[in-house]
């Protein structure tokens, strides 16, 4: 790493030894710590792939490609995980279509609209929002907003039953639990992500530009489509990737809201399951193969996620560093 | 030749007609999006504070053992919950803060801009995505399925859900340590480790210890990886984390969520405003921290 710089021969006796060899042992014992600690964060994520792998082997070589079918049966020792993958890509869209919206304005209000002595409270209010444990969203979920939106659902249902596209979307059957109320606590538990995130890209937008756009004459939202939105776009798309990563992993408020039916249907207000949540309710009472199935839909999982957080985190830190060239 | 042209006056007023009407629209939009933030935000706990506020109380968090779901919510308490999640999370802390900041201080202090640190650096920011179930079901793989259910699996699983978080804080609060200040320790022939942890340490403390106390709040809540690691399910309270079955707030919430007993609900949401509290309290304990203790900020 650090490279010695050989001391001139013919300098004075006494410097002729490199100051790096004169380093204590303790000195160099903190070093090596450190980078043991640091080295830890590649260790885990590398045990995390190998462990849950090998707990699953028996799963994906018994079943093969047959792991991507929609047959799931314990009982009769079918494990085709494809309804927990459509169920998880579902609830994560849905989260998506409302939250992203949501964070973009309040993140756009926080740095465009509001004066600085206000933007504290809210910043508060958002943080609020993201310590709630995903295990309270949960239980508000299944014992207060699944009663009370339930009935909104049925008369939606019966309103677009019949028409084309909407009634096999909206359309009845329809329940408290389900792939949309999942995806409204989804949506409400990203939101302080993608919200943080995206001020965090929009506050990188030199003033220059904004004042240069204003000094034009352009209203404050032709300021942000002309100089703020090009500026931060690449940033933004990687904070709701973040915001897909987080949704597609949010596992206890999900599973108690979700309704618990491993099914593919169109329909977003019936009852559905996803990865994260069935691995949490059926483990307790999984062994053998089942659980190696289990482990198996937690390896998709892990993979799911490493990929779309590693193309965020890339584009974040992209879009960071050209700005700060710039 | 002659031809004067009338001075053409500029209109500074605001912009009429659809400009104006779009940018007002827009920026009710945005309004509009804070209140639908707050929305949720403000039912969950207005419903929370209402419904556990009836049922909280010393006894209900300090008596056990936690009582069968059947019974009504004026019998026993979730005692050994709260020692669950108080020794859990304990453990947990004392397990990944230290290797976090020590995680921090290499690819601050002495990783620098080298390919390695910014490896650990950009992992680090992507393990902080990884979903929490699948940090229990890798401490079972390892841990569980050969020592067992115990309060120490499910603090090795907190505490890698906290360790990328940990050093994500404390490298943010680092980068703000002047040089001077490293400098001026060189000067008078400290060693690098010395400078380390009597001067640069010293100096970002205070974001440090409130970085770390988010790092906490946040897995105090945590449900999904103690399923795999302490079980759940023991009604009396277990004094030792290093061995046997535990339980904790979180799965108490989780266990009583769906069953139709109202006694058991009640209990949930008891333990839900405990839960809630205890982050709350971590949250402004982060704030006090921040502005009594920060030097350097952004």
């Amino acid at each position: 790493m650090s490279t010695v710089v050989k001391a001139d021969p013919v300098g004075p006796a006494g410097s002729a030894r490199p100051l790096s060899e004169r380093r204590p042992l303790g000195d160099r014992g903190f070093q090596v710590l450190t980078l043991a600690c640091g080295l830890l964060v590649l260790v885990i994520l590398v045990l995390i792939a190998v462990s849950t792998t090998q707990q699953s082997t028996s799963w994906f070589s018994a079943e093969g490609l047959k792991i991507f079918t929609n047959n799931w049966n314990p009982a009769a020792n079918q494990f085709g995980a494809l309804a927990f993958i459509y169920g998880t890509i579902i609830t994560a869209i849905i989260a998506l279509v409302i939250a992203v919206p949501v964070s973009l304005g309040v993140a756009l209000l926080l740095t465009e609209v509001v004066p600085y002595r206000w933007a504290r409270p809210i910043v508060t209010v958002i943080d609020l929002l993201a310590v709630v444990p995903s295990v309270v969203w949960g239980l508000w979920g299944i014992l207060v907003f699944a009663p009370w939106i339930q009935h909104i659902y049925a008369s939606i249902g019966s309103g677009v039953n019949g028409i084309p596209v909407l009634g096999s979307l909206f359309g009845p059957p329809t329940s408290g639990a389900s792939f949309f109320t999942a995806g409204i606590i989804l949506a409400f538990m990203i939101t302080p992500i993608v919200t943080s995130l995206s001020r965090e890209v929009i506050a990188t937008v030199p003033a220059i530009d904004k004042e240069g756009a204003y000094a034009l004459g352009a209203t404050r939202l032709e300021m942000i489509r002309g100089a703020v939105w090009p500026h931060s776009q690449g940033g933004v798309v990687g904070a709701v990737l973040l915001g897909l990563g987080r949704a597609m992993g949010e596992t206890i408020a999900v599973a108690l809201v979700i309704g618990s039916s491993p099914v593919i249907t169109s329909h977003l207000f019936a009852p559905g399951y996803n990865m994260p949540a069935v691995i949490a309710n059926q483990f307790g009472e999984a062994s053998g193969e089942f659980r190696a199935a289990l482990m198996g839909i937690g390896v998709l999982l892990f993979v799911f996620t490493i990929i779309i957080n590693v193309i965020a985190r890339w584009i974040v830190e992209r879009s960071a560093r050209r700005k700060r060239g710039a | 030749m002659a031809i004067v042209a009338e001075p053409q006056q500029p209109d500074l007023r605001e912009p009429a007609g659809w400009r104006r009407t779009s940018n007002r629209i827009a920026t009710w939009l945005m309004v509009l999006a804070f209140v639908l933030v707050i929305i949720p935000l403000g039912f969950v706990l207005f419903t929370v504070i209402a419904k556990g506020v009836s049922i909280i109380s010393w006894s209900f968090l300090t008596s056990g053992p936690i009582p069968p779901i059947v019974l009504p919510a004026s019998v026993g308490g979730l005692g050994p919950a709260v020692l669950g999640t108080i020794e859990i999370t304990a453990l947990a802390t004392v397990l990944a803060v230290p290797l976090g900041i020590l995680g921090a201080v290499y690819l601050n202090e002495y990783g620098g801009k080298g390919p390695l640190a910014r490896l650990i650096g950009f992992m680090a920011d992507v393990m902080t995505g990884v979903p929490s179930i699948i940090m229990g079901l890798f401490i079972f793989a390892i841990w569980v399925l050969h020592f067992g259910y115990s309060g120490l699996a499910g603090a090795l699983a907190l505490g890698c859900l906290m360790l990328p978080v940990v050093i994500r804080s404390t490298d943010e609060m680092l980068k703000l340590v002047p040089d001077p200040l490293r400098e001026a320790s060189y000067a008078l022939g400290a060693t690098k480790a010395r400078v380390t942890v009597t001067v640069v340490l010293p100096a970002a403390i205070g974001g440090i210890v409130s970085g770390a106390l988010l790092a906490v709040a946040r897995a105090a809540g945590e449900t999904a990886p103690l399923i795999f690691t302490i079980l759940g399910g023991t009604s009396v309270a277990n004094t030792n984390v290093f061995k046997g079955a535990n339980t904790a707030l979180p799965l108490q919430i989780f266990s009583n969520a769906t069953q139709p007993y109202t006694g058991a609900q009640a209990r949930a949401w008891g333990a839900a405003l405990a839960l809630i509290a205890i982050a709350f309290i971590l949250m402004i304990a982060a704030r006090l921290v921040t502005a009594r203790f920060t030097r350097y900020s952004r």
